[in-house]
């Protein structure tokens, strides 16, 4: 809501020395809140003043244009009195007309500075106004001609443009909706500054007589008060006052002719919308009722709407002519012919009209009012003024009769304890000081022994419940007076289990080098095909999105590696010789259990209930993804670089179950987007956490990634289900360590890990550790073989292992290696 | 004993050959000398010429000699080798005492012992100084150029959202507050029904909501963390004390300020005699924490379906302190716009038709709720202009922020 500071004074008589800003700063206190302000004349200065064109000489010139040499008399404002010469491109006036000139020494916006110059053969002594040279707006670079009543040649020009009027730009809240109007911002600036409020709805009406235009409303609820006026004999062409479009266009509304330049400035004035019928092309009476399925409007923007059973209709005996409350129809349209105009001003049910708006998805002035609620009791008062103005005006004359379909709502009283104010907001607040402000908000206050009770005003529907009172209350004593205290210590449990192992293992992958990163969880059938995903893979079974942002990524995603390995190729693609990224976040799967449910809000749903609706939702569990891509260690003055591979994937997700005391059961895997061959799955006991190891080539390839790039990705939430809550300390033995390494030769197909548990096992409780550190192919051991070496390390933790204890263990652990994985020690 | 194992040293040394010892006139004489030597024998000491004193001097100052010239270990072992090995002259000399009669062995002992300490200090001394001398020239050749790189291993970083977050929940954990969350993917009744924002609520249109399809399936992308308030009421009992740090969603244009995708945190109070003094005095050291001593916050009345009364928070600008103006004091300050004070975020008393909803009695309970961007927290905190950056994982961004904010 914009609105000129000038016209807000038309209600409220401020203290002379309150600026702007002060003004500003006292409403948003009360709550409506400062957006801008705008100081249309703060960077011009002058002299800009009122000239009266004398002659002016079109003189055509080379280059095609033709400019006017004129005189202007500019009174005394250039301090001789003698007319000023000036060149002017513009065509758009005549010798009489009054214009607006800068003389030399001015400045326009832009930082223009004007001064006398030579140009086209003349000297040039000042510069005729455009709005748009004045920072006016405005989208025609004619000049401005002014009205013949505009004032003097030599008048300052800063009061008749308005450029002295300084504009609030407010951001209304819903529940404000009486500061959508200029009544309630001035009712708002008087309690602001204690100061006298004139309400501009406050008029003497003419009674309803029965004698007007026939209205009949068959839905009181939807439509509880129907006013309506006739005027005749406007004159079409007559122009829209010049205040009026001034004050229409520094509220941002565009002017277009005098009768909807009046019903947009009583909408501002008053807050009521008014909507005004051609009454020539009425025929019989108007009717207010709900639509019936199938029926259909054209609506002034030209629209053919089907319409809802729900939506609130104005007819006549032609048929639908309205969109109630909402926008007219085509038929009855006001038009550059309209003489005689049909004034509406009625309430509307405020829910009816924002299901109306949202169905069509139309918003305008007039809807945003109605669906947030208009003051039921001033639309005789609205449709007065309209007529008033009309007449003033566009010259026409009101007809007998006054039409008033219906009574106003009643407002609802609400009971409210003393102390509730003071309770809740924290300030003290004593019970007079309560009816105080409630009064001058405008409630009706009746003091009980106990409570007291108070009906809101009638351009206040927001206030229903006790609370919203005590926001009254607490907006005029002032948010600032609430006290800064901290509420009592509570014994808290600290963070969960589950948030300090995210911490851990968030720290553990950054310490590993891995950089973390947040993407969007937005993919398509693309990305699925880019991870080459089969048509039947259940990671393509995803909750899908009803407005996406991207049609081409319409579902909510079901692993986090898309989005990582794009940020992955980003980097790459920045210059970054390689990235290992990671990112923990949620993935959905959809259960499919139907609509989740919509239960009342007067109780707490039963846990039932409740059970039921988080049954509906998507399974969202928490996912870990991890993508190496190009160098993980760079070339330098040590020696070569290393580029990132399956292992390196592999040993991360280790290093991270490691960690977290779990034994991971890492086995070869086919899955996609990996490489068929160069894939683990991992997984602890029966649980299969997820996989790692090097990404498919062709996934590489649709993602801009460097060959051989890697990924991890598994479920966290299983993860740290499994992950070991209290470590037990280790015993440690200080006899000698007992070293043996062993070869052991294998058919490819034999895990490592398969022979290292077998030799785990042979080797039994004295073995400390066990560590494979070569693996060998080639001729010595045979095609199909591998050999495997493993360095064994036995303790013991009560004696010194001697040398024939010590090989026994190895052989016996050799022994299980060769029963178990066919070894041949070498 | 000492003499003894000398005799038998020298017992044993017969095995060996012992020719080439100029003073032996022949081996059985002097194998007779040794074996047979007795007081009355013809034996003259003074043949044995290696034990005269200038021998011996001279033997003992061409060691000296040798140490003092020995320029490095090396030389110096050489030295040690010629001069009192096994076959220096001093050892040889020595070798001979043996198979002088009693009397003269005492002097000719005395000597070559003299000579042999002044020797074997010498070697001490000299090897002490080449020690010395070669680890001053080791650790010299060691110099390295220190300034070289430690880029090896490129550095990781959580990503400051996940940290700034931490930062929050640790404030209010603090305070004995604990750290709720719930899904992303959320019922309507959770995200709004149960928040006072019914059906037809005009302000559910400012939410701009990303609905699941079919979207009479009464599901959404979270549009704010207030549904993880409701989850917390419907499940514990006051008072309860929790922050909610998460991500939500809303169908924003993706650009400098917005994002479709964003971060924010709740905050939820429900207790007997809660206020928004209690608010205020939350919210103050919460900004306090966050920003530093004397940044405290103001309220503004504003609306939310969930609160009344409602506020918007103002936070004093932490980078002019208020006064609007920049560093030089000349120029309104970049990062309040000269306001003096930075839009934090909103909160008010939990609306009693919240609480009836959730369950809470409203009549014994009362609350308080608060909600901010995390992004745009940070984005003030930190001086960073495009939200962008948060959300593209260039490692360049996130690196600059390290492993915890
Ligand atoms: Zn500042």
């Amino acid at each position: 809501m914009k609105t000129s500071v000038s016209w807000i004074k038309d209600y409220v008589d401020l203290p002379a020395d309150v600026t702007t800003e002060q003004l500003a700063a006292r409403l948003t206190a009360l709550g409506l809140k400062l957006e801008a302000i705008e100081k249309p004349g703060d960077q011009i200065t002058g002299p800009l003043v009122i000239g009266r064109v004398l002659t002016m000489e079109p003189e055509p010139q080379k280059n095609g244009k033709t400019i006017n040499w004129c005189t202007v008399d500019v009174g005394d404002a250039n301090g001789t009195g003698e007319p000023q010469g000036i060149v002017c491109g513009a065509h758009n006036f005549a010798p009489g007309d009054l214009v607006v000139c800068v003389l030399p020494g001015g400045v326009l916006p832009g930082d223009f500075a004007i001064s006398a110059r030579k140009t086209y053969g003349h000297l040039s002594a000042g510069m005729i106004c455009s709005s748009r040279e004045l920072g006016l707006g405005g989208d025609h670079d004619g000049i401005i001609v002014l009205p013949a009543d505009a004032g003097e040649p030599g008048q300052d020009a800063f009061a008749v443009l308005g450029l002295s009027d300084e504009v609030i730009e407010f951001e209304i809240n819903p529940d404000r909706a009486y500061a959508l109007s200029l009544r309630g911002i001035a009712r708002d600036a008087a309690l602001a500054f204690d100061a006298p409020f004139r309400d501009p709805a406050a008029r003497e009406v003419p009674p309803a007589d029965g004698a007007g235009h026939p209205v009949v409303v068959d839905d009181p609820t939807g439509c509880p008060v129907f006013v309506a006026r006739t005027v005749s004999g406007v004159d079409p062409a007559a122009p829209t006052p010049d205040w009026m479009v001034r004050r229409l266009t520094q509220a941002g509304m565009r002017p277009i002719s005098l009768a909807v330049d009046v019903t947009n400035y009583v909408m501002l004035e008053i807050g009521r919308p008014i909507h005004g019928y051609d009454a020539d092309k009425l025929t019989g009476a108007i009717r207010v009722r709900r639509a019936q399925a199938g029926e259909r409007l054209t609506t002034l923007d030209g629209t053919d709407r089907a319409l809802s059973p729900e939506d609130l209709v104005v007819t006549d005996d032609s048929g639908i002519i309205g969109l109630g409350g909402v926008m007219g129809g085509e038929s009855t349209e006001l038009s550059s012919t309209t003489t005689r105009i049909l004034v509406e001003s009625a309430h509307w049910d405020a829910t009816s009209m924002f299901r109306t708006g949202k169905r069509h998805k139309l918003t305008s002035e007039a809807g945003k009012r109605n669906e947030r609620g208009v003051d039921p009791v001033v639309c005789e008062a609205a449709a007065d003024r309209v007529v008033e103005l009309l007449i003033a005006h566009g010259g026409g004359t009101a007809e007998q009769g006054v039409t008033v379909v219906g009574t106003p709502p009643a407002a609802p009283s609400i009971t409210i304890a003393y102390d509730l104010s003071a309770r809740i907001t924290g300030i003290e607040i004593d019970a007079d000081t309560v009816v105080t402000h409630l009064e001058a908000v405008g409630c009706t206050v009746v003091r009980e022994p106990e409570t007291l009770i108070a009906t809101a005003p009638t351009w206040r529907p927001d206030l229903t419940d006790p609370y919203d009172l005590v926001e009254e209350v607490a907006r005029v004593v002032g948010y600032d007076q609430v006290p800064s205290v901290l509420p009592r210590e509570a014994a808290g449990r600290g963070l969960s289990r589950e948030q300090r192992l995210r911490r851990r293992i968030g720290r553990l992958l950054a310490g590993a080098g891995c950089v973390e990163v947040i993407s969007f969880p937005f993919v398509g059938d693309a990305t699925f095909d880019a991870l080459g995903l089969p048509s039947d893979d259940l990671l393509r079974h995803a909750v899908r999105i009803a407005n996406p942002i991207s049609s081409e990524e319409p579902c909510y995603t079901t692993t986090l590696l898309p989005g990582l390995l794009k940020a992955a190729a980003r980097n790459i693609g920045r210059g970054a010789p390689g990235v290992s990224l990671f990112e923990t976040g949620s993935v959905a799967f959809p259960v499919d259990r139907g609509p989740a449910p919509i239960f009342g809000v007067d109780r707490r749903p039963d846990l039932d209930e409740l059970a039921k609706l988080l049954e509906t939702l998507p399974l969202q569990p928490l996912h870990l993804a991890v993508v190496l891509a190009g160098e993980s260690e760079r070339a330098g003055w040590w020696g070569e670089g290393r580029t990132s591979g399956w292992a390196d994937a592999i040993a991360v997700s280790r290093r991270l179950a490691d960690d977290l005391g779990v034994e991971l059961e890492v086995r070869s895997a086919v899955r996609e987007p990996w490489h068929p061959g160069r894939c683990a799955r991992l997984s602890v006991g029966d649980l299969v956490l997820g996989h790692a190891g090097e990404l498919h080539p062709k996934v590489c390839k649709a993602f801009g990634l460097p060959a051989r790039s890697a990924a991890v990705e598994i479920d966290l939430d299983l993860l740290m289900r499994v992950a070991v809550d209290v470590v037990t300390g280790p015993e440690l033995s200080s006899f000698p360590v007992a070293k043996e390494d062993v070869a052991l030769v294998v058919d490819d197909s034999v895990a490592a890990v398969d022979v290292g548990e077998a030799l785990r096992e042979g080797a039994g409780e004295l073995l400390e550790s066990i560590r494979l550190f070569d693996v060998y192919t080639g001729e010595q051991v045979g095609e199909g073989r591998k050999s495997l070496a493993f360095a064994l390390r036995f303790r013991a933790v009560d004696r010194t292992l001697t040398e024939e204890e010590t090989s026994a263990v190895r052989d016996s652990a050799v022994a299980v290696a060769a029963e178990r994985c066919g070894a041949v020690q070498r | 004993m000492a003499a003894a194992s000398a005799r038998a040293a020298n017992v044993r040394d017969l095995t060996r050959p012992v020719g080439g010892n100029p003073f032996t006139r022949d081996r059985r004489t002097f194998l007779d000398l040794l074996l047979v030597s007795g007081p009355n024998t013809d034996y003259d000491p003074v043949e044995v010429s290696t034990l005269q004193p200038e021998e011996v001097e001279a033997a003992r100052d061409a060691a000296l000699a040798a140490i003092a010239e020995a320029s490095d270990l090396e030389a110096l072992k050489q030295a040690r080798t010629d001069h009192a090995g096994d076959r220096s002259p001093l050892a040889l000399a020595n070798r001979e005492i043996g198979a002088l009669p009693p009397q003269a062995r005492k002097d000719a002992g005395q000597r070559i012992g003299q000579a042999r300490g002044a020797v074997n200090q010498a070697f001490a001394a000299r090897q002490t100084v080449l020690e010395a001398e070669q680890e001053e020239r080791m650790l010299v050749e060691e110099i390295v150029d220190v300034t070289l790189p430690s880029d090896r291993v490129p550095t990781g970083a959580r990503h400051p959202i996940t940290t700034g977050s931490e930062l929050i929940a640790d404030i209010f954990v603090a305070m004995g507050w604990e750290v709720a969350e719930g899904p992303v993917l959320e019922a309507e009744w959770l995200n709004f029904d149960a928040l006072n924002l019914g059906p037809d609520h005009p302000a559910r249109t400012m939410q701009d909501t990303f609905w699941t399809d079919p979207s009479d399936d009464a599901m959404v992308l979270r549009t704010h963390t207030s549904p993880v308030q409701a989850r917390t009421m419907l499940t514990r009992t006051p008072p309860i004390y929790v922050v909610c740090p998460g991500r939500v969603f809303r169908t924003d244009e993706y650009d400098a300020t917005h994002s479709p995708v964003f971060h924010q945190v709740e905050g939820l109070a429900i207790d007997e005699g809660i206020s928004m003094a209690h608010l205020k005095g939350t919210l103050d050291h919460f900004a306090t924490q966050m920003f530093g001593e004397g940044i405290t916050t103001r309220f503004r009345p504003s609306y939310f379906p969930f609160t009344e009364p409602s506020a918007e928070v103002d936070l004093i600008c932490f980078v002019c302190r208020g006064t609007g103006l920049d560093g030089a004091g000349s120029e309104s300050c970049r990062t309040c716009r000269g306001e003096g004070w930075i839009e934090w975020g909103g909160c008010g008393v939990v609306n009693p038709r919240v609480l009836a909803a959730c369950g809470v009695d409203s009549e014994r309970y009362s609350g308080f709720a608060f909600g901010m961007g995390i992004d745009r927290t940070l984005m003030f905190r930190h001086g960073v202009e495009d939200l962008r950056g948060f959300f593209e994982g260039d490692i360049r961004f996130t690196t600059t922020f390290g492993s915890d904010l």
